[in-house]
C-alpha cells in the first residue's frame, strides 16, 4: 500500500495539546518535514519558549531546551556559541518575542548570531487567556483591552519583520501566514530558506508566521482563518523583508 | 607551583577559569568587577574560546544556561545591582540543574547604591534570591590566591552536583593586587554530560531536554525532593571553612572575605592586650559550616559576627550556636570598613 | 615581625597607581609578602588618587591601612587626608613643586622633594613619582634597587623598556636627594 501521508521522522509521535482549529500544530510540521528535507535532526538543537508553545520540546525528536519568557534568542546564543556546527532554531510567540524579549531578539539580530527564529504572531495572548499582545490589531477586543484597543491608551502594533529587517546582522527576514493551503505552502519554503541561511553561516534569519487563535479571538476555527486573511495580512503584509535572493 | 605573579584580583578570576576549562564567558559591564569581562575578551580569542558583552544582565545569564545545557563549562560575572537582574535565570538553570559559574563581586546598596565593598547580598545568595527552593553553592575568598583556587573549586563542584556555584567577593578582593602562584595544571572533574546536555542527538539517541518546567504537581514535587537530597548532600560533602585560634578563645568571631583578614589583624592587637579571639571564616556561605560552629559552640563567652552588611549571617551563625552562648553582631554599610580598633573595642564591651 | 605600610596620594594621571604597583612587585621579588589596594570608583576620573602598599615578612592581614609607615603626596588635599594616618616617627615624603605647605607634625620624618619639576627638566614629569620612590628606597631600604629594576622590566609592557634607563636615573636621583 501507498504511503500518502506520514509523520516527519523530526516530529514525535505524542498527540500535541493545542486547541482544535490552532495553527501551532501545523508550524511545528512545517519546521519538522523542514529538518528531515535538510537531514539535519541529529544536529539540531530547538529552543521552547514560554507561552502556548512552552512545552514543544516535548513534540520534537531533536535536542531540546525550554527558555524563560522571551530569553530564547540569548539561550540559542549561547548554545549556538558552544555549537557553531550545529543547528539552532527558537520557537517563540508574539508576547515572548515582541513584549518582554524585545531586547533578547533584537540584539540577537544585531550580532547577526547564525541561529534561526519561528515567530509566531496571533495578535492575542493564549496561553494567559487572551490579553493584548504587542502585535494586537488596533480596535481588537481582548480581555485586557475590553473596549478594543485604542493607540492613545495602548500604542500601536509592534511590526516584528519590518523592525529588524533594518539591522546589518539580520540576514533573512520573511512574514508568512496560515491562513490556507497556498500560503503554508509558501511558509514551508520560508522556514526552510531560514534554516538554510543559517547553515550557510549568514546571520540571523526568522520567520514571522501570522497564526490563529480561535479560543481567544472567540471565532470558530474557520472563520479565525478568515480573520487572518481579511484583518491581519492588511496591517502584517506578507513577503520577504531581507535574504531573499541569498545564495544557501 | 609556577612563577609568583603580583595580579589584580579580578584578573585572576578570569584567568583561573580559563585554566579551569572555562571557553565561554557572557557578562554585562559594571564596577567594580569590569576587568573580569576585560581579560575575557583579549584572552579568549588566544585560547579559542567566546566572549560576549551581552545586552543585559538578563540576556548573559540565559546564554550562561543556553551554553551550560549544551554541555561547555561556563561563566558570568556582575555586581550586585546586576546580579539582582540575573535572578530569574539563577532559579531557571537550578531548577533546570545546569552547571556554571557566576561571580559577584559585591558593591552596596540597595538600589544603585555605591560601588565601594559590602557583604549585604549574603541573604541574596544563600537564602535563595530568585524564586523556588533551590541553593547555590557560595564560594567567599579572602584572597587573591584564594580567589585562584575557589574559581577552580568553583567549576568542579558545579559540574560535580550539577548546581551553580557562586564566587562572592568585593571590591577590595577585585580591586586589589596580591602574589599568586598557578598551578602547572588543574584538576578538572571531568562530567559526564552525554545523558542531559544538549550537543544534538546525531541519530544516535533519544533527544535531551533541558527544562525547569513541571505541570503535573507529583512529578514537579519529585523533581524537588530530588534537588533537596543534592542540597543535603552537598551540606554534607562540600563545607569548607577555617578555624583560627579557637581553642580556649575568649570570644569567636565569624567574618568571612575581607572582613576576616582584618579581624585577624584584631587577634594579634588584642593578644598583646591579653584578650584571647578566635575566628571562624566560613570559606562556603552556603554549604554554612553548621558543625563547625556547633563545635566551638561552649568554647568561648561569645561569639561575634562582623560583616559588611546590617547583620546577615548572624543570623547563621545564630542557628548554629542555637542558643548555646550569645552572638553580637558588628557591621558597617555603604562601602564603611570597620577598622581593627572598633572591632577590638567591641569584644572589650562584650567582655565587659 | 616586620611590616612597611605605604600610602600613595595624589592626582588621577600622575602614576600614583603604577608607582604602587612598582613597590608592591619589587617586595615580592624580595620574597616579601604584599598587597596593593587601590582606591577606586569616581575619583579615579582625574580626581584623588591612591593606593595602599603592604610589604610584610608575614602573610599580609588586612589589605586596608588605618596607618602608614610610610606616606608619599602629590599634592596638597592628600597630605591634608593622610598626614594622620602617619605612625610616629614615619615618613612622609612630599613631592614640594605640588604640595605648598609642610605638615603640620613634627614627630615624623619629613623630606619634601621638587619631584616634578626634577622630572620635567628630565623631560618627562610622569618620573616625579620615580624620584619620590627613590626617596623612599633610600630612606628606608624597603625593596632593593636590583629589584626595583626587575620590578620595572615586569610591570612595563616590552615597548617601554627602553624607558627603564631613565626610570634608573630618576630613582637614583630620589635616592640621593
Amino acid at each position: 500500500m501507498a504511503v500518502v501521508f506520514k509523520r516527519p521522522h523530526a516530529l514525535r509521535d505524542v498527540p500535541m495539546h493545542y486547541c482544535p482549529g490552532c495553527t501551532h500544530g501545523i508550524v511545528h510540521r512545517l519546521i519538522a518535514e523542514v529538518i528531515d528535507e535538510l537531514g539535519i535532526e541529529g544536529k539540531t538543537i530547538g529552543v521552547s519558549p514560554v507561552g502556548c508553545t512552552y512545552n514543544n520540546y516535548e513534540y520534537f525528536n531533536c535536542d531540546m531546551q525550554q527558555a524563560a519568557h522571551g530569553r530564547a534568542p540569548a539561550v540559542s546564543t549561547g548554545i549556538k556559541r558552544v555549537h557553531p556546527d550545529n543547528v539552532v532554531f527558537t520557537y517563540q510567540g508574539d508576547g515572548d518575542l515582541a513584549a518582554i524579549g524585545t531586547a533578547e531578539i533584537v540584539h540577537a539580530a544585531a550580532r547577526g548570531e547564525k541561529i534561526t527564529t519561528i515567530f509566531i504572531n496571533n495578535a492575542i495572548y493564549g496561553m494567559t487567556s487572551g490579553q493584548m499582545a504587542p502585535t494586537t490589531l488596533l480596535n481588537q477586543v481582548t480581555t485586557t483591552t475590553p473596549y478594543g484597543r485604542k493607540p492613545e491608551l495602548h500604542g500601536f502594533p509592534i511590526k516584528v519583520c519590518e523592525l529588524l529587517s533594518t539591522l546589518d546582522g539580520a540576514a533573512f527576514i520573511e512574514r508568512v501566514s496560515m491562513h490556507n493551503i497556498k500560503n503554508i505552502l509558501n511558509a514551508k519554503k520560508a522556514i526552510k530558506k531560514a534554516f538554510q541561511v543559517q547553515m550557510a553561516n549568514k546571520g540571523f534569519s526568522l520567520v514571522e508566521v501570522l497564526s490563529s487563535c480561535p479560543t481567544n479571538w472567540g471565532l470558530s476555527p474557520e472563520k479565525a482563518l478568515k480573520w487572518i486573511e481579511e484583518k491581519m495580512i492588511p496591517v502584517y503584509p506578507l513577503g520577504n523583508f531581507k535574504g531573499k535572493d541569498l545564495e544557501v | 607551583m609556577g612563577e609568583k605573579l603580583l595580579m589584580k584580583g579580578n584578573e585572576v578570576i578570569a584567568e583561573a577559569a580559563i585554566r579551569a576549562g572555562c571557553r565561554h564567558y557572557f557578562g554585562y559591564p559594571i564596577t567594580p568587577q569590569t576587568e573580569i569581562a576585560h581579560y575575557f575578551a583579549k584572552k579568549m580569542p588566544e585560547v579559542g574560546g567566546t566572549f560576549i558583552q551581552a545586552e543585559s544582565e538578563i540576556a548573559a545569564i540565559n546564554m550562561v544556561y543556553g551554553a551550560a545545557g549544551a554541555g561547555a563549562r561556563v561563566m558570568t560575572s556582575s555586581s550586585s545591582p546586576g546580579i539582582s537582574l540575573k535572578q530569574e535565570g539563577i532559579s531557571y538553570a537550578s531548577g533546570a540543574e545546569l552547571p556554571a559559574v557566576i561571580v559577584n563581586i559585591v558593591r552596596c546598596g540597595p538600589g544603585l547604591g555605591g560601588i565601594l565593598p559590602a557583604q549585604c547580598d549574603y541573604f541574596q545568595a544563600v537564602k535563595g534570591g530568585g524564586h523556588g527552593d533551590y541553593k547555590m553553592v557560595v564560594l567567599a575568598p579572602c584572597s587573591v590566591q584564594e580567589l585562584y583556587e575557589l574559581t577552580v573549586e568553583a567549576f568542579n563542584i558545579a559540574d560535580k552536583y550539577r548546581i551553580l556555584a557562586m564566587i562572592m567577593g568585593d571590591g577590595i578582593l577585585g580591586q586589589m593586587m596580591e602574589t599568586v602562584e598557578f598551578r602547572d595544571k588543574e584538576e578538572i572533574y571531568e562530567a559526564d554530560k552525554s545523558s542531559w546536555a544538549t550537543v544534538g542527538t546525531r541519530m544516535e539517541r533519544d533527544h535531551n531536554v533541558i527544562t525547569s518546567i513541571y505541570i503535573d504537581p507529583e512529578v514537579l514535587e519529585r523533581h524537588n525532593q530530588k534537588l533537596q537530597a543534592k542540597y543535603r548532600l552537598i551540606e554534607e560533602n562540600e563545607v569548607r571553612c577555617e578555624v583560627y585560634n579557637c581553642e580556649d578563645a575568649d570570644v569567636i568571631v565569624a567574618a568571612f572575605g575581607t572582613v576576616a583578614r582584618i579581624v585577624k589583624n584584631v587577634i594579634k592587637m588584642a593578644a598583646k592586650e591579653g584578650i584571647k579571639v578566635g575566628l571562624i571564616r566560613p570559606i562556603t556561605l552556603w554549604p554554612f559550616p553548621v558543625k563547625v560552629f556547633e563545635k566551638y559552640a561552649e568554647v568561648p563567652k561569645a561569639f561575634l559576627s562582623v560583616e559588611l552588611n546590617a547583620g546577615q549571617m548572624v543570623e547563621d551563625v545564630r542557628l548554629s550556636v542555637n542558643g548555646k552562648r550569645p552572638v553580637y553582631f558588628h557591621g558597617r554599610m555603604g562601602g564603611m570598613i570597620p577598622t581593627q580598633q572598633e572591632i577590638l573595642d567591641k569584644i572589650k564591651e562584650i567582655l565587659k | 615581625m616586620s611590616q612597611q605600610e605605604i600610602i600613595i596620594a595624589g592626582f588621577g594621571g600622575q602614576g600614583i597607581l603604577s608607582a604602587g604597583r612598582l613597590l608592591a612587585y619589587a617586595g615580592m621579588l624580595e620574597g616579601k609578602n604584599v598587597s596593593w589596594l587601590p582606591s577606586y570608583g569616581p575619583e579615579m576620573r582625574g580626581g584623588t588618587a591612591n593606593c595602599h602598599v603592604i610589604i610584610s615578612d608575614d602573610p599580609v592581614g588586612s589589605p586596608i591601612l588605618n596607618s602608614a609607615t610610610a606616606l608619599i603626596v602629590m599634592n596638597g588635599p592628600s597630605l591634608d587626608k593622610f598626614e594622620n594616618l602617619v605612625v610616629k616617627d614615619g615618613l612622609i615624603i612630599a613631592d614640594s613643586s605640588l604640595v605648598q605647605r609642610k605638615p603640620n607634625r613634627n614627630d615624623v620624618k619629613y623630606s619634601g622633594i621638587p619631584a616634578t619639576q626634577i622630572a620635567s627638566d628630565m623631560g618627562n614629569s610622569t618620573y616625579a613619582c620615580i624620584i619620590l620612590l627613590g626617596k623612599l628606597l633610600g630612606s628606608t631600604g624597603i625593596v632593593s634597587k636590583e629589584n626595583f629594576e626587575n620590578a620595572l622590566k615586569k610591570v612595563l609592557p616590552e615597548k617601554y623598556h627602553h624607558m627603564i634607563p631613565d626610570e634608573m636615573k630618576a630613582l637614583e636621583i630620589g635616592m640621593k636627594y
